[in-house]
């Protein structure tokens, strides 16, 4: 009885995902064979999607960037070092972070931090203007793709930190009390039992992120002033997958429809790519894991 | 094990929650306002009137529906804003009654709407007339004069501080100070910004050399943001913006240039935007019932505001049922009545049609009949 219904929610599973897979390919087939100068942009379908998948790339690896080391941190932080009440309040808000919806977070990116971040973008023009990323001039709303970078960072770290203090919570005590047995530092012995131990976990937290990361609309759409591909990560330019669907989605008619679904085909593509990646790295440092 | 359960659990709520907060903007069902003691009669698909278009007519519509309903509390009216290509799509193959579009349906789907809507194919009435203002923020400006041709190089990024002599020439009482320009456009796809870039293209033809699109020019440089509110946000926080969006939706600090037609400068305004559509030739070679309106964008009609956009009420000429057309009529002239108009200025702050054009569009939506 039981094996039935797990067996059931399994096969449900791997159907929905097949049928989603099934109409997605079946919308998109029209955007592969129509001519190349009805698809917008006038190019044909790779010069159409190309930018858009950088710039998806883009704004995931800026948000991990931040969130990653911040996330790891504020794990530690909680499993390791706060007291035992300030650890578990902290645990408790780092959850809500979670629970924010999307769209609150880009009416917050778009509103209020753009604005903020208009300043420092100036001074990144004005001095560090030499490196391609930071050329200028810089946007003078601040709707950029760092600032949804920054947005989407945010939304990450959530995932990261929470998942990562689980793991790090798991390390066997023997170990953690069997480094500081031979003098360890605390710093020495998390160093030495805790992150060999989580290193897959911890894999696994930021591919979860980046997944979010990749799939993120609502909040890039408030927040990014979308454009042609730019390297400049502070002036408007740069366009995401799912904004991009987000945002022409309502309107699209015929063979645009079907362009948007092709796009959104790719970004499937794209993130079951990460996920097989993910696996393949936790599989193979399983057997390096501190646990064995 | 009791502890990497609990984890377990945890992560699996974590994740859980996090995919019920991605879900970002579903298509907002308007609510289906069956109002209360609203009786289905026995054969509920006479009383029950299907639509789907335009989104930029969504809030008038959801006016005229409460409304019409209200008034008839037998009928029922559904309008799912999906887009005015798909409404007309959804039309000429006969999956709706009516569909709301921004623009009038070209020949060739004309021509297919002959299959459902029988041998005169399908009308085009304009219910929905909204202008469209041109917004900055100039700190110490409040009003601009600009002509299409000014306007044209300030969105293409031609024109960049707003101390240039271009604007200097029609406005020298303003205190124009040297900030840099910075054009806000929509990134969404819009009915506003294909009637905008319609104005350009026809309004300054040597300047804006792009077609008429609801998607901006790609090529250009500029700022965006999504929907009306978003780029009229923008320009609130950002000295030195400039963008387009409906008049109505245009706060306080912001100033609206005034748009020069013929030799004097008009503000925008409701009674302009009517003024304008009414200078509007009907499209030759139809149904003499279709209203599909040809805008004069470069009329010199003084008191004229040509940057508007018209919203069209699409119908099918006659119905195969008699129900069906009873209902369609009852609708139709209850958007166009005086009543109908002023519930969508009021929900919407669009301009209501001039008394003239709506009585053409009343005598239009009458013409409907039963399929011989």
């Amino acid at each position: 009885m039981f094996s039935g219904a797990a067996l059931g929610a399994g096969a449900l599973i791997v159907a929905v995902l097949f049928a989603v897979a099934v109409f997605l390919i079946v919308q998109a087939m029209p955007t592969f064979f129509a001519p190349a100068a009805d698809i917008t942009g006038g190019n044909g379908f790779f010069a159409y999607i190309f930018p858009i998948v950088i710039g998806t790339l883009i704004a995931a690896a800026i948000a991990l960037l931040i969130a990653t080391p911040i996330g790891v941190a504020v794990a530690l932080f909680i499993s390791h070092y706060a007291p035992r009440k300030l650890a578990r309040g902290l645990g408790y808000v780092v959850d809500l972070l979670a629970a924010i919806p999307s769209v609150v977070y880009g009416a917050w990116g778009a509103s209020f931090l753009a604005s903020q971040l208009q300043v420092p973008y100036q001074w990144l023009a004005d001095n560090l203007g030499w490196i391609p990323i930071f050329a200028g001039p810089a946007s003078n709303t601040g709707k950029t793709i760092l600032t949804a970078g920054i947005v989407l960072a945010v939304m990450v770290l959530p995932i990261i930190a929470s998942m990562t203090r689980e793991i790090f919570l798991q390390t066997p005590m023997l170990h953690q009390e069997a480094a500081l047995a031979l003098g360890a530092t605390r710093w020495e012995m998390i160093r030495m039992a805790v992150l060999p131990f989580s290193r897959g976990g911890i894999i696994s937290a930021v591919m979860l992120g980046l997944g979010r990361a990749l799939g993120e609309t609502m909040a890039v759409a408030l927040v990014l002033s979308s454009g042609p591909l730019i390297a400049s990560l502070i002036r408007s330019g740069n366009q995401t997958i799912a904004a991009e669907i987000a945002l022409d989605f309502p309107e699209a008619f015929g063979l645009r429809m079907h362009e948007l679904i092709a796009a959104g085909l790719v970004l499937f593509v794209i993130t079951l790519a990460v996920n097989m990646v993910a696996r393949w790295i936790i599989n193979r440092h399983k057997e390096f894991s501190g646990a064995n | 094990m009791k502890a990497l359960h609990i984890g377990r659990v945890a992560v699996v709520l974590t994740v859980g929650a996090l995919a019920l907060s991605a879900c970002g903007t579903d298509n907002v069902v308007p609510p289906s306002n069956g109002g209360a003691g609203a009786k289905t009669t026995g054969s509920s698909v006479t009383g029950t009137l299907t639509g789907t278009g335009a989104t930029s007519v969504s809030a008038a519509m959801d006016a005229w529906m409460a409304g019409f309903q209200a008034a008839n509390p037998n009928a029922k009216v559904q309008y799912s804003p999906e887009g005015s290509g798909a409404g007309r799509k959804a039309l000429i193959a006969g999956a709706v009654q009516f569909a709301g579009s921004d623009a009038f349906l070209k020949d060739d789907e004309l021509t297919a709407s002959q299959a459902k809507c029988g041998t005169d194919g399908a009308i085009n009435v304009p219910w929905y007339i909204s202008p469209i203002a041109v917004a900055f923020n100039v700190p110490g400006v409040t009003d601009l004069k600009l002509d299409a041709s000014t306007i044209a190089k300030i969105f293409r990024g031609e024109i960049k501080n707003w101390n240039d002599p271009a604007i200097k020439a029609s406005n020298a009482d303003a205190k124009l100070p040297d900030l840099a320009i910075t054009p806000v456009h929509r990134s969404d796809n819009s009915g506003t910004t294909q009637n905008f870039t319609d104005y350009l293209g026809a309004a300054a033809t040597s300047v804006w050399t792009d077609k008429a699109s609801g998607d901006w020019p790609t090529a250009l440089p500029g700022e965006n943001a999504k929907g009306t509110s978003g780029v009229v946000k923008t320009v609130t926080e950002t000295a030195g913006a400039i963008t387009y969006a409906d008049d109505s939706a245009i706060t306080g600090s912001l100033g609206k240039a005034e748009l020069k037609v013929g030799d004097s400068y008009v503000p925008v305004s409701a009674e302009a935007a009517s003024k304008a559509v009414d200078q509007a030739k009907l499209v030759e070679g139809r149904n003499p019932n279709d209203l599909s309106l040809q805008l004069d964008r470069t009329t010199t009609v003084a008191g004229a505001y040509p940057a508007v956009l018209v919203s069209y009420g699409v119908f099918c000429s006659t119905y195969k049922d008699a129900a069906t057309v009873d209902l369609v009529k009852a609708f139709g002239a209850f958007a166009l009545s005086e009543a109908g108009q002023q519930e969508a200025t009021s929900a919407a702050k669009s301009a209501p049609l001039s008394a003239a054009l709506a009585a053409k569009a009343q005598a239009a939506v009458k013409s409907i009949s039963v399929a011989k």
